[in-house]
């Protein structure tokens, strides 16, 4: 059984104030998430993420097709004790402290007072938020609403976990809390949908990805599988020198000096990275990372759905 | 019922924390001081006066209370998308809209008996510092239980303005909702008007029109008893039960279209 199945799901959006007309926000997605799975549910901005989330808790209703979470229907309130969600860029009632906002959640679970409580200080911990839990929200960023929103979403010790854009927002301390709280997560066994634009996000959490263009799903798979170009490298050193660059530079496609005499290195696809290695190293510089530079998440709709759609236009 | 009591006292909390009660009660407390202040103006009419406007007040700042915040715990809610990770929590959306309610009624439960014990605070302090010779004049003590009763009836007024509120707040933004609760509030105490129109006008497509948003809208004005109270007539108990049952009536229609609109609604 799937922890999470969308079958043929569609959403329709009417808009217009006389004469409304149905836009399509989401077209007969079919998707299961197998239980334990980190699956990256990705797209541009507009893709229909937001809206498959929403259909998931119920916020929004599809306007055919259906949408399950572990067997049952996604608005089943028995489900939903076994699910934790945090919408994108989430937001609270004003007045009331991240510590009171998790007991008043943990309460409507039927957690008793203490053990809401006791969930509340832990989970608080766990997303790095301290002597701040007690301030009221209103007066609190939005990357720390960001970690209140992701402590919320697990308070029921969910099984099934849906995160719309969890990382958004977050500066890079709480990038790095979010993200080995996502690996946990992972190493324990929970299903998680998680939604991004980044990809560089889902390379590091997920061990397969959906990607989602204008509503309808384009490709589902193993990252590496769905042929994403490399476009290059990037390369981190440290004790270059300004003469080793002057010597490799026609190779180049770009170099940024960052802090603690850190360089960061753009080399294109064309050249081959090994020989500029070998020469950097050869010069006394330490190589602190070579990652490959994927195209976008734009570029690859473009190449693929853009290109599928002017096709079908060509053959109609 | 769990759900419904904890988000009830949640939503009671919440409204103590903003800042309407802050807002709105000192200005209703300063209103019935100014009330004794006016009253030593005008001789022997000075009980009926604060008497008069104590209860105006109390009505006035539950009336802004129970707008302001019947809006702003739904329509505001949904418009600062604050309710997306609440209904994902094992909640269904009927219990929203009671567990808010309930709080909300409970806010006014507060306000109006503060007001109430500021005004026979005043109330007393006019009876002790009067003379005897002037309390005689009075056509009912200063510290009548009869106004108990025009509270209780302001409380019964005020939880129809806020069910109508939260019915508004379920399909439109706060500030519209807030415009069409105070519109119904102003239109419900002329609706005794409305049905008179045709002895004015005459028959008429007017008259008939009027006579029919007549039978729409809710009555608020014999919730009002407050002329009854300070001259000193009787309210009788009949009245009061029967009024309270109409106001109930009023509250069930109110709050059973609120929760049939917000159980569809999508929350983009």
């Amino acid at each position: 059984m799937a922890a999470v199945r969308l079958l043929a799901l569609t959403k329709d959006f009417d808009i217009g104030f006389w004469r409304r007309r149905p836009v399509a926000a989401l077209r007969g997605v079919t998707l299961d998430v197998a239980p334990g799975e980190v699956l990256g549910y990705l797209g541009p901005n507009g893709a229909g993420k937001t809206t498959t989330m929403k259909l998931l808790v119920q916020l929004l209703f599809p306007t055919s097709g259906s949408a399950e979470i572990l067997g049952r229907p996604a608005g089943d309130v028995a489900v939903r004790r076994r699910v934790g969600f945090l919408p994108e860029a989430p937001a609270f009632g004003d007045n009331l402290s991240a510590e009171a906002l998790l007991i008043h959640y943990g309460r409507l679970f039927g957690f008793s007072a203490p053990d809401a409580r006791r969930r509340a200080a832990r989970l608080l911990d766990r997303v790095g938020i301290d002597a701040e839990r007690r301030r009221p929200l209103r007066r609190c960023s939005r990357g720390m609403l960001q970690r209140v929103g992701v402590a919320q979403a697990l308070l029921n010790d969910p099984e099934v976990v849906l995160l719309d854009e969890p990382l958004a927002g977050l500066d890079a301390l709480g990038r790095r809390a979010v993200r080995s709280l996502l690996l946990a997560l992972r190493e324990e066994g929970r299903t998680v949908l998680l939604s991004s634009h980044i990809l560089s996000d889902a390379e590091a959490l997920c061990s397969r990805v959906a990607i989602l263009a204008r509503g309808r799903l384009a490709a589902a798979g193993r990252l590496a599988d769905l042929g994403l170009e490399v476009r290059g490298w990037e390369l981190v050193v440290a004790g270059v020198t300004p003469a080793q660059v002057a010597a490799i530079e026609p190779a180049l496609e770009r170099v940024t000096r960052a802090g603690d005499g850190r360089c960061v290195i753009a080399l294109p696809r064309s050249r081959p990275p090994e020989p500029i290695l070998a020469a950097l190293i050869r010069g006394g510089a330490r190589i602190l990372a070579l990652d490959p530079r994927h195209e976008t998440l734009e570029e690859f709709f473009v190449r693929t759905v853009a290109g599928r759609d002017t096709e079908r236009e060509a053959a109609g | 019922m769990r759900v419904i009591t904890q988000l009830a006292w949640h939503a009671f909390r919440d409204a103590a924390r903003g800042r309407v009660p802050y807002a709105l009660l000192p200005f209703a407390v300063l209103l019935i001081g100014a009330a004794w202040l006016s009253g030593q103006l005008t001789a022997g009419q000075d009980v009926k006066i604060v008497k008069d406007l104590g209860l105006t007040a109390a009505a006035l700042s539950g009336l802004f209370t129970a707008v302001v915040l019947g809006v702003g715990l739904l329509a505001g809610e949904v418009e600062r998308r604050s309710v997306y990770t609440l209904l994902a929590k094992p909640v269904r959306r009927h219990e929203v809209v009671l567990g808010k309610y309930a709080g909300l009624v409970l806010a006014l439960v507060v306000n109006v008996g503060v007001l109430a014990i500021v005004l026979y605070g005043v109330l007393a302090f006019v009876a002790v510092t009067e003379s005897a010779e002037a309390r005689r004049g009075w056509e009912a003590p200063a510290v009548d239980p009869a106004l108990l009763q025009a509270c209780f009836l302001i409380l019964v007024q005020l939880m129809v303005v806020a069910a109508a509120a939260l019915f508004f707040a379920t399909f439109s933004s706060p500030a519209l909702a807030a415009a069409m609760t105070l519109g119904l509030y102003v239109a419900g105490h002329f609706n005794a008007d409305l049905r008179a129109l045709e002895e004015v006008v005459g028959p008429g497509l007017t008259a008939s029109l009027a006579t029919g948003v007549s039978f729409v809208l809710p009555s608020l004005a014999p919730f009002n008893v407050t002329a009854e109270v300070v001259h000193a007539q009787p309210v009788p108990p009949g009245y009061v039960a029967l009024t309270t049952a109409a106001g109930l009536l009023y509250v069930a229609l109110f709050l059973g279209g609120a929760m049939l609109v917000f159980a569809r609604r999508d929350l983009t």
